[in-house]
This record gives C-alpha cells, structure tokens and sequence, in this order.
C-alpha cells in the first residue's frame, strides 16, 4: 500500500496518522507538502490530517482545501482513489467540495478532547470492512469544530444513500442528536463519497492503535484499508 | 537625541518602574543621562521578572547539580539525561497579571512563552501542563477568568499541537486579584544536540526570525512587576496577542534550521522582547552586539526604536547564524513563511549599540546590564510557627460518610474532567497515564522508557509554615512520580508571592526556599529551571505564597506503569507510611470546619525517600496492582479517587480505637502511599515493608459497588461520581447558559 500524508502549515497530526499507517502497513507514508502540486507516483490512499492548517484562519480548512497539492487530491478522488480526511482533513473536504455539508463550532463552544463511542453502519466500504457491521468502537475526538451540519435535502440525501458511515452513539448503542457531544446533525461522525472513496471523519482512530497507549479500536479502520488495498 | 522623545524626568523614571536610587546607579554606571530608548532597556532589564533582584540571593541556596544535570538554571530551560543518548527539556513559568487583565490571550501566551523556552533549546515539546489558582469561586469575576484561562490554554497548546496532559487547580479567596497561570512544557533532545543562548564568534549575523513586531506588550514584564490596585483592567494593551500558529510554524522552522547546523546561539523572544535575547546572547557569550533597527521586521509603521526594543510581540527569536549558512537558513525560514532579517551582529567591544534610522539610540555595557542589576537582601521576617491542632479539641457535628461527601464535590476535590475536556491530551499518541492520575506518563519516542511529570503544592501549608510547605511541595511532586513507578529526577519551581518589599511576604519566600532546597538536596531532586512571580498582590492583599512544583522522573519500562484504579475485587488494601492524624491545615479543617489555622504536616525527608523508594521497587516487581499517593484530603479521599477511577467499591475497617476517626481518615500525614495486593503478593509486600522498616497497616478489601467503613453508612460509588462530577460544569455552566 502507498500511502500519502499531506502536511499543511499547521497541521499536527500527520504523524500521528503516519505513525499508525506505519504500524499497521508496515510501510512508511510519504509526507507531502501543500506548496506540492504532485502526489508521489502510485499513491493508493491520501491523508489529510488533524491539525489547525493555517491556523484555521478565516474558517477551518477553508484555505487549506485552496492549497495547490488539492488539485491533485481531486484527481485522485475522481480516479476513484482512496482519501481519508481526519478531524481538520474532514473539515478540508468539506471546504474543497469533496464531500458535501460543514463543519461548524460544537454546540457548546468548547474545544472538547475525549473518547467518543461510534457505531460502524456499513461494512462495504474500503475503510470499514475489518469492522462488524454495526459495531460500537472507541475513537477519541479532539476538536472545536466538529459540529458536522448540511442542508436537509443533503442530509436527507446522505441518509438515503447511506454515506454516513460512523455515527456518535450513547453507551446502550443508541444515538441521540439531542445529547450529541458537539451537536452534530443527525449524530454523523463521518460521512463517505457517493463512490465510497473518500471518508471524512471527525474522531481519531489514528489516536487508538497502540496498545501500550490505549485502546486499539481505530486499528481496524487501517486494516481495512490495507485489505482493500492488497485485494485491489 | 530627537527633541520628540520625552525628557528624562524623575516622574519618568518612577513610570518605568525604577526607584531614585536605581536611577543613581544607572547614572553611575554610564556616567550619563540615559536616552528615553536606554531607559526603557534598562526598565526592561532591571525589573523583578527579568532580573530576580528580590530573590536572586535566597535562590543560591538551590541544589542544582546532580550527574545527570546537563543543564541548570540560567538558560531557557533545564535538561537532564533520560539515557539512551535523550534528554528531557523542561521549564515552568507563571503568567499570572497578564492573564488576570486578558485571560484567553495571558494564559494563552504563557503556554507559547514555555513551548519556546523549550524548543529554543533543540527540543520538541513531548507534554504541556498548567497549574491554576483562582480566587473564591462566589467572587464575581473567578467563572470568566476560568473560562477565559482554560480557552486560552487550550486554544494555544491544540493548535499548536501538544499534548495537554495534567496539572492542578485550586480556588482560595486569596486569589481573588491575583489569580495564578503556571505553565510548563517538557521538550525532548538529543543529549547532544542541546543549543544555548551563548554566542561565540565576531562579527556573526543576528538573526530575527518568526512573527513580525508589533506594539503589543510593551512594558509586559514591568507590569508583572508591581502590584495590582483598582483599575488593573486597564494595563490590557501591556498583554501580548498570541498566534498559535505562527508558534506552530516557528517550532518547525527552528528544528529543521538546528538540525541544518545553521544555528550558533538562539534566544527566544520572551518577557522585555528584543532587548533581553539580545542582552544576554551578547553576555553570556562576552561579546557585544549591535543592532540596526531599520531591518526589523515590524507590522506597524513608524514604530520608535524604544517601541521596538520593548515589545513583547509574541512567536519571535533572536538567533547568531553559523558563518556562511545564512542562505540555507534563510530559505528554511522562507519555507515557513516566517521572516527572516539580519538585524546586526556580534562585535568583541561588549557594547550594546542600537541604532535606528541613521542615530545611536543606546550604547551601553552589555554585561553590566545584566550582571549589574541591583540585588536586595531585603528585610525578611520569620512566619510565627502555630500549635499542632488536637483532634480531642475539635468540635465536629458531621459525619465521617458526610463530610466524605461533601468534600469530594467541594471545588478544589471536585472533578476538573470540565478543564482537562478541553485540552488535547492524546495528540502525538504518547500519553500513557491520561489526566487524573499521580502524574502524566508520556513514552518517549517508541518506548519502552516514559516520563512521568506532576505539578505540586500546598499553598495552605506554605502560609502556615513557609519552610514545611516548601519542603512539602518537593517531597509531593517526588511522591507523584514514584507512585506511578517512576525516578524522580529534577524539578522546575515556579515561586508565586507577594509584594517583597514586606518583611512577611520576604519571610514567606525565603522559608519556602529553604525548604524547596532542603527537600530537593534530601531527595536528590535538583532544581533545574525556574521563575519567579512576585508582586502577586491587589490593594494590599498577597496571594497564598504558592511555589508551584513541577516534576520529571523517567520510567524505564511504561508497561510497568502503576494507576491508581482499584483493578479487581478482593484485593487487600494497604497504607504504606505512619499514619497519625494530623488535621492541621488539612482540607477537612478548611472545608467542613471552616478553618485553616494549626501546623502543617511536617515532612520526615529520610522517611519521604525510604518509603518511596520502597513503593517504586513494589511497582517495578509487580507486587501491587494499584498504588495512589496520599495527600490532601488524607486516606478517605484518596481511596474514594481510587475507587471513582474503576467503579469498585472498598469494605473498610473501623480506625484504630485509640485515633479520632476523623482525624484518622482525613489527616493529611505525609510520605504515604496506598496500595492495593492480591492475596498471593499480600506476604511478601509486608515483609518488604518490614524489611525497610515502614510502617504498613491493613485499611480494608476491595468490592462491591459502595464505600463501606465498618460502623459508618455506606455510600454508592456511583453517587459518589455524580458529586464529583457535578460541581465544575454546574458551576459554569451558571454562568454561560
């Protein structure tokens, strides 16, 4: 699997991310810059990493999604290649059209660092076929802007087509907008392409791979996509 | 001199923070009237935050060697040796007015000031943490300035991406206008990779390098020097303006340069800005410097050479650059999109020359700047030592599963779950012991070494009795990061008082002093970095004397890390450490008894050592599956943390006949240690005890679902939680709802 990391100024989980590719793939990712305007040959999978690029100046991601590596992200994308936004990355698709709806300020206008507990809602995916489907796992989360919202009909759109892939849940395993930790429409954590490429998703699983660290659920989102990647 | 600039009169020279006979030695010195730009310089050199004047003579006393000491005070931060070729890089430092005036951007710049001190040095941060005092939270401005700290300690360290991973808070009235930042960062090195502010050579490049300057926080650290009175409000344009980012941006580009073997010398831009780095880059290094202001980068037009040498515009170093790298240095920085501007260089007359648009604004003795900075012995009185309290005496109406209660949901017990939410505490996925243990616990690197890191102190004790609680705050910082299985190995003091220039308060630093070097030479725990904030005081009225301890210790293996969660039912529960009831100063005495008043617990130093050392070895042989130290609060209230941190509950034996139960459970005796046993270690973990002739007693088992004193009415885990838990969010939630 080759694999991509992209760095923007003030990105800060890039090796984190990377980190855990590593770990799982056993390969390293290659890091690319923004001012790139080419992804490395063979790239299979890109990342787009937690983090404040550019400060998150003006609005998050919105500058970063203007970056000249992003050209090449989008070709990637419409090739049908593999993207997966975290955290700020997720909050750069959105900005760049990649995938639809925003990102807005938790409901409580906190910054908020936790485990959140996510059910998996489809398995078919590249990014999720290591999971049960309907499994519960344990990602934490760590932003201010998570607070995913979109215009009913594409909420509704999202829904009918079932691209929400994890959603926050409550202990017993049952969502509840109204307790959501950021006010998340529809409790959505993260949400895929109509072609089930590119994953934008508010949690880190990056962040619970190790287990001298913690938790290891997120290990089997880069299972899957090592799998898919082999299988590919 | 341009005519613009204002006349040198004795009202100016008061309005800089000087006294007469401080100006009598500046005329002494240059044998001259100073310009208004060389003033300012030496406002900005001679205050109390740069020049420790007060309490530079009582900080002597400091042990600060040890052999695995690279690096003690004096420069941007300590270093120690970790082994295996790595070094920790450490330092705290307070921000406590800047953040009273504007909290969000003074507690926010305070944490990017320490991630510089400590990336100056060549490392990258690894861990962050903060230590808070607020005033009583009845007081009408403690809810904005918890939620305008927290944010802003949160929106600097997310973005720039460390990891926020403990502290402490507390309220007490007598922070009512003095509120405390302490912010401390732990930074990782090669151990010979560590970079300094010395410059060597002549007629090197300075470099600026980072933000542009701007006229924000001139005079910053001279109103850090003097004492609130009505109106403190108003010093808001003295606070700085941080961008995190550009932090972020900074931190990269300084590596990397480092790493390039670009960089000679490098000072941060810190308190009194431009003129300090410059200064003691110069110092340290015996040379002069001279610097053409007309190259600053600057982000206002028509900024005066005395603005320029006095802002404190953030996220900005000073650097000597190696002969012939200034290209490849220069493209580093340009990568970054930070400025890069050569704005002078070294010279061998030990001058400090500053000019600007064509005119010599300063020409001054660069070493005397520092080095002859006025030093006070200033009258000191000793604090009067108070009787121990007698628990016979005491005239208690609650009820020992009462006051259980209400003490875990009293502000200073109460969950700060609330805080720690809002700072990233996983980013770098090293955080082994999250927030909520003895101490944090980061890997370094791969592992399987970790640091252990902890912020202590007892402000109670330290107005009680300066030289105990000075002592205690080592020894307690020493007991966190043995309780998780780790070395203790040095220290960063933050010292937090009052006006010195009052015999008491000057009584209250020098006894705490005392004992932070009585316990840290016992201990062997140097002091490595440090700060001084005084003047912490709001018409009149000082602060709690708060010398903010922050740990280091290393452990050798994170996989056998010790926490403090009950792990199973029917374990043996163990108190290591003699157990007497002392209630003086204690945390019962204060909350349900509405007094603090009595001795603190006195520190048996060669007793704190042998039962930490025990309790480490216990850890590291895997004889004890849950271990928490025993502090405020006393033995009840660090069984009950034990048992909210797993959801198991404790039967527990009635105290001995002959101890005031009270007094038995919520003493605060010191050097003490719980520990939970399975049956098959129980045996050998008292013979180990024994053998080290420590003092054990048996407190109870673990089980069930509630906390159960033989006698007394059981009380739910669970509801226990929700006390716990309540008080904080509830509290802020009042005030942003």
């Amino acid at each position: 699997m080759k694999s991509a990391v992209l760095v923007f100024p003030g990105s800060n989980r890039e090796g984190d991310v990377a980190r855990a590719l590593h770990m799982v793939s056993g390969v390293k990712p290659a890091m690319v810059w923004h001012a790139d305007t080419a992804l490395p040959q063979g790239t299979d999978l890109v990342v787009l990493p937690g983090g404040f690029s550019y400060g998150d100046y003006l609005r998050c991601g919105a500058i970063a999604a203007r970056a000249p590596i992003m050209e090449a992200v989008r070709a990637h994308a419409a090739r049908g290649g593999l993207v997966l936004g975290i955290c700020n990355g997720f909050q750069i698709l959105c900005e760049s059209g990649l995938l639809p709806g925003v990102l807005v300020r938790n409901a409580r206008l906190r910054f908020i660092c936790r485990e959140a507990l996510l059910k998996v809602e489809r398995n078919d995916t590249p990014f999720t076929r290591r999971y049960a489907r309907g499994a519960i796992v344990r990602y934490p989360v760590a932003h201010g802007e998570g607070n995913y919202t979109a215009d009913a009909t594409t909420l509704k759109r999202l829904e009918e087509e079932g691209r929400v892939l994890f959603r926050y849940v409550m202990p017993d395993g049952h969502r509840d907008d109204a307790q959501v930790l950021n006010g998340a429409a529809n409790s959505i954590a993260g949400i895929v392409s109509e072609k089930l490429n590119v994953l934008g998703l508010m949690p880190h699983p990056e962040n619970h791979v190790d287990p001298l660290v913690g938790p290891t659920d997120g290990r089997a989102l880069f299972e899957s996509l090592v799998g898919a990647l082999e299988k590919a | 001199m341009i005519p613009s600039e204002p006349k040198i009169t004795p009202e100016l020279v008061a309005e800089h923070g000087l006294k007469p006979d401080e100006y009598e030695r500046i005329l002494t010195l240059i044998g001259r009237e100073p310009t208004f730009t060389e003033l300012g310089i030496f406002s900005a050199m001679w205050n109390e935050h740069c020049s420790y004047k007060s309490s530079r003579l009582h900080l002597r006393g400091l042990p600060t060697k040890a052999p695995w000491v690279i690096q003690g005070p004096g420069e941007n931060a300590g270093v120690i040796d970790i082994g295996d070729g790595k070094a920790a890089v450490f330092k705290m430092e307070s921000h406590n007015h800047p953040s009273y005036i504007e909290p969000y951007q003074g507690a926010g710049t305070g944490v990017g000031g320490i991630l510089r001190d400590v990336f100056t040095m060549g490392a990258r941060p690894i861990a962050a943490l903060n230590a808070l005092r607020f005033g009583d939270p009845k007081h009408p401005r403690t809810r904005h300035l918890v939620a305008g700290v927290v944010a802003g300690i949160g929106g600097y360290g997310n973005s720039f991406g460390v990891p926020t991973v403990g502290g402490l808070v507390g309220f007490h009235t007598r922070y009512d206008g003095n509120n405390l930042v302490n912010a401390m960062a732990v930074g990782l090195a090669d151990a010979d990779k560590i970079f300094y502010a010395k410059a060597t050579g002549v007629g090197l490049p300075v470099v600026y390098l980072g933000s542009k300057t701007g006229r924000d926080g001139i005079h910053g650290a001279t109103m850090a020097s003097a004492e609130f009175g009505e109106g403190a409000e108003e010093k808001r344009p003295t606070v700085q303006v941080g961008d995190p980012f550009a932090e972020k941006l900074l931190l990269e580009a300084c590596l990397e340069i480092m790493e390039a073997g670009c960089v000679v010398a490098i000072q941060d831009m810190g308190a009194a800005g431009l003129t300090c780095s410059a200064v003691e880059m110069g110092a340290k290094g015996d040379l002069g410097i001279e610097l053409d202001l007309d190259k600053l980068p600057c982000r206002e037009t028509g900024m005066s050479a005395y603005e320029m040498m006095l802002s404190e515009s953030q996220e900005r170093m000073l650097m000597v650059i190696a002969p012939g790298k200034e290209e490849q240095a220069e493209a580093i920085f340009l990568k970054w999109g930070l400025d890069f501007a050569i704005v002078g260089y070294t010279t061998d007359t030990l001058r400090f020359v500053v000019r600007h648009k064509g005119e010599i604004k300063a020409d001054l003795p660069i070493k005397e700047l520092g080095d002859e900075a006025p030093l006070y012995d200033r009258p000191w009185v000793e604090t009067p030592k108070q009787q121990r309290i007698d628990p016979a005496a005491l005239d208690i109406t609650a009820t020992l599963p009462g006051a259980l209660e209400r003490l875990i949901g009293s502000p200073d017990f109460a969950s700060k779950r609330w805080i720690w939410e809002q700072y990233d505490h996983l980013i770098l996925n090293n955080t082994v012991q999250r927030p909520g243990g003895d101490a944090a616990v980061v890997r370094v690197e791969d592992g399987p070494k970790g640091l252990a890191m902890t912020c202590d102190v007892t402000p109670r004790y330290c107005e009680a009795d300066p030289f105990e609680g000075g002592k205690q705050a080592v020894a307690e910082a020493w007991r966190n990061i043995t309780a998780v299985g780790a070395r203790p190995l040095a220290l960063t003091d933050n010292l937090n008082f009052g006006n010195p220039e009052k015999p008491e308060i000057m009584g209250q630093l020098v006894g705490c002093l005392r004992g932070i070097a009585a316990a840290a030479l016992e201990l062997d725990f140097p002091v490595v970095s440090g700060n001084v904030s005084l003047y912490n005081e709001t018409n009149g009225r000082g602060i709690l004397p708060t010398p903010t301890i922050g740990g280091v210790g290393v452990l050798d293996d994170i996989a056998k890390m010790a926490t403090l969660d009950f792990k199973a039912n029917g374990e043996t529960i163990l108190v290591l450490g003699a157990t007497t009831g002392w209630l003086g100063q204690s945390a019962f005495l204060s909350e349900i008894l509405d007094r603090e008043d009595g001795a603190p617990p006195p520190v048996d130093l060669a007793l704190e050592r042998k039962t930490g050392d025990l309790v480490r070895g216990l850890i590291n042989d895997g004889l004890v599956t849950a271990v928490h130290d025993v502090s405020d609060g006393g033995l009840l209230v660090a069984l009950t943390e034990m048992a909210l941190a797993s959801g198991i509950g404790a039967n527990l034996a009635a105290p001995p006949p002959d101890m005031n139960p009270f007094a038995f459970w919520f003493g605060e005796d010191q050097a003490r240690y719980i520990v939970t046993v399975e049956s098959s270690a129980k045996a050998l973990v008292l013979r180990r005890a024994e053998l080290a002739g420590i003092p054990v007693a048996k407190l109870g088992t673990t089980g069930g679902d509630r906390l159960h004193i033989a006698g007394e009415r059981p009380i739910v885990v669970d509801a226990l939680r929700e006390r716990h838990e309540a008080w904080l969010p509830i509290y802020m939630g009042a005030g942003l709802m």
